[in-house]
């Protein structure tokens, strides 16, 4: 009989501690098969962040290291600098990427360092209990916006591959989500993509998923899929944001 | 081997590259620039090694932190409010256990302070400095060629004990201009540690974490790390003794300070005080049972720092009670003479009777 489904390899045989209806087992699955798929296991090495995905290590089986909360950025590029023949992914949250980390996230992209940043983004701090972050919506109801966010007081939802994508030395950026079949496989190729662009050391790539967080979104899980077409990617569109990769120096 | 004539600062970065050093992130603060200058000009290029003007000293400190996961020789260096924000990173770097090297050149505090030498660090260094229970090793150099000598010590103890190390100058140590010697050269290879992560090839995927859900689990960390600690205490304490041994006074003093109060001393000693003085090289692990040692024979201590009493707490803590102790500081980056200490050395040698003392 032919096998057509499988534990990817690079993912250990460890049950998820995640909530049911989360995007991280998701990504972490679409990443292994990647990791697996571009024989990349012995030879990548990953940063998980503080927050629910800190224990990312528990789950992929290739290197990773911890970094402190905003921090990964530049955590992967000593580990680039100091051993170039590595490829280096940072996995890091929102409030990690796109408040605290925002220094680190935009030098690495402009020093056009050879990494790649999986942005999660779920519009909520999901491990302290589902504070508002900076991709919060407008009017999001969160623990600390229980009126909903105003964008008065509390600024607007952050666009942060945006932001990156004026970056000079960031090569690739794409947004998609994982909330459905299609959008899993899309969210499958722009890894890829942004993967490849590392190995060919063109300069630094970023995908930001939209990812479900049904607990502290107060939904069910087929409500939070729903909720990130219906809401979310009206603030944050999906698509390439920028792919300069197939592009040479006389273009 | 011919001396050379150079800045303190450049003679670390010399040092460091002569210790094998690959990976150096800076971010520009006076008085430690030429540092992060030197660097620029003679590590960049090398083969292998790789130099980074940071977005801050908090993305240099984890830059280091990155480097040393991947198993290089990493440096960083600043001046006091740069190392305030290095905290975290050191921090992490002391519960990941991972060598790095960090260079303070001290200046005058709190807050943004004053660029000119100060020693108000003391308690931030010796005492882990940021969150968490850890101790850093501190090394104190008090000249251009104790700052080539313990720059390449710092690299091996940091290596040979997995912890961070601290050198503590300041602003005086770095602008001043010296002879030193190199003694070694730069090595063409080093080995690599045997927990870098590179990727795992030909071994199971390994992790460098320090988040843990288990109390328990964080518990034997910290033992560990205070296992090794204690190690440290027993193999490592340095320091100087000065005309200690028929000492009346001994005067306590570290890195620049000691400099100076050698030269108080000296003064004294010509007039007839006998006076000597213990200088730390180790500031962590403090020498307290040289001190306690030393309180056998002499029970008058002066500690003087550039600063408002900090080191004085381990001198009390040493004696514990078995002799006097005095304070002479000047804080916010005055530079004291010679000649002022000289006249606190007998200020106390004649006021406390050691003079007439048998």
């Amino acid at each position: 009989m032919k096998k057509v489904y499988t534990r990817p390899r690079s993912l250990k045989r460890v049950p998820f501690h995640y909530c049911p209806g989360c995007g991280h087992s998701i990504v972490h699955r679409v990443m292994t098969e990647l990791i697996d798929e571009m024989h990349l296991q012995d030879r990548i090495i990953g940063i998980p962040p503080p927050g629910c995905s800190v224990f990312a290590y528990h789950y992929f089986d290739v290197d990773m290291a911890e970094s402190a909360h905003g921090r990964g950025a530049a955590v992967a590029t000593g580990i680039k600098r100091a051993y170039p023949d590595v490829i280096v992914f940072t996995y890091q949250g929102d409030g990690d990427l796109a408040a605290i980390g925002t220094a680190e996230t935009i030098h690495a992209a402009n020093r056009g360092e050879r990494i790649t940043a999986i942005f999660i983004n779920n519009a909520v701090y999901g491990m302290t209990g589902g504070q508002m972050a900076p991709t919060t919506l407008s009017e999001q109801v969160t623990t600390t916006t229980p009126y909903g966010r105003d964008v008065n007081l509390e600024g607007y939802p952050v666009k942060m591959s945006e932001i990156v994508a004026l970056v000079r030395g960031a090569v690739y950026v794409e947004r998609t989500a994982v909330n459905s079949p299609a959008n899993i496989r899309k969210t499958k190729k722009a890894i890829r993509k942004a993967l490849q662009s590392q190995i060919d050391g063109l300069g630094f790539s970023l995908v930001e998923i939209l990812s479900p967080c049904p607990t502290n979104w107060r939904m069910t899980p087929l409500e939070s899929w729903q909720w990130i077409d219906k809401e979310m990617t009206k603030e944050f569109p999906l698509g390439v944001i920028k792919d300069i990769t197939g592009k040479t120096d006389a273009d | 081997m011919t001396k050379v004539l150079m800045n303190g600062n450049s003679t670390i970065g010399e040092a460091a590259i002569r210790a094998g050093c690959q990976c150096y992130f800076g971010y520009p603060i006076t008085p430690q620039n030429e540092l992060t200058e030197y660097m620029a000009a003679h590590l960049s290029r090398r083969k292998g090694c790789s130099f980074i003007q940071a977005e801050s000293e908090i993305a240099a400190i984890n830059m280091v932190y990155g480097a040393s996961v991947a198993g290089s020789r990493a440096m960083t260096s600043s001046s006091s409010p740069g190392i305030s924000l290095k905290q975290e990173g050191i921090s992490y770097l002391a519960a990941c256990e991972l060598p790095a090297v960090i260079v303070n050149m001290t200046r005058g505090g709190p807050g943004l302070g004053s660029i000119s030498a100060s020693q108000s660090d003391y308690f931030q260094a010796t005492r882990g400095g940021g969150h968490g229970d850890y101790r850093t090793i501190v090394l104190a150099p008090s000249s251009g060629q104790e700052l080539a000598d313990l720059t390449h010590r710092a690299f091996d103890l940091a290596d040979k004990y997995l912890v961070p190390v601290i050198v503590l100058g300041d602003a005086m140590l770095g602008q001043m201009r010296e002879p030193v010697e190199f003694k070694h050269e730069a090595p063409d290879e080093l080995p690599v540690r045997s927990n870098a992560l590179r990727g795992a090839k030909g071994r199971p995927s390994s992790i460098i974490k320090t988040f843990t859900s288990k109390p328990a689990e964080l518990e034997e960390i910290n033992w560990s790390l205070f296992r090794r600690y204690q190690l440290i205490k027993k193999e490592e304490t340095a320091y100087e003794a000065f005309m200690v041994d028929d000492a009346r006074l001994v005067v306590v003093a570290f890195g620049i300070a000691a400099r100076i109060a050698k030269g108080a001393i000296k003064n004294a000693r010509s007039n007839g005080l006998r006076v000597g003085m213990l200088r730390p090289i180790t500031l962590w692990p403090f020498p307290s049972e040289k001190v306690k040692d030393l309180s056998k024979k002499t029970k008058d201590f002066l500690v003087f720092e550039m600063n408002m009493g900090q080191m004085i707490e381990d001198v009390q803590l040493a004696l514990e009670g078995k002799g006097a102790v005095y304070f002479y500081g000047r804080p916010g980056g005055v530079i004291p003479t010679p000649t002022e200490v000289s006249r606190v050395i007998s200020r106390y040698y004649y006021q406390k009777g050691l003079k007439s003392a048998k």
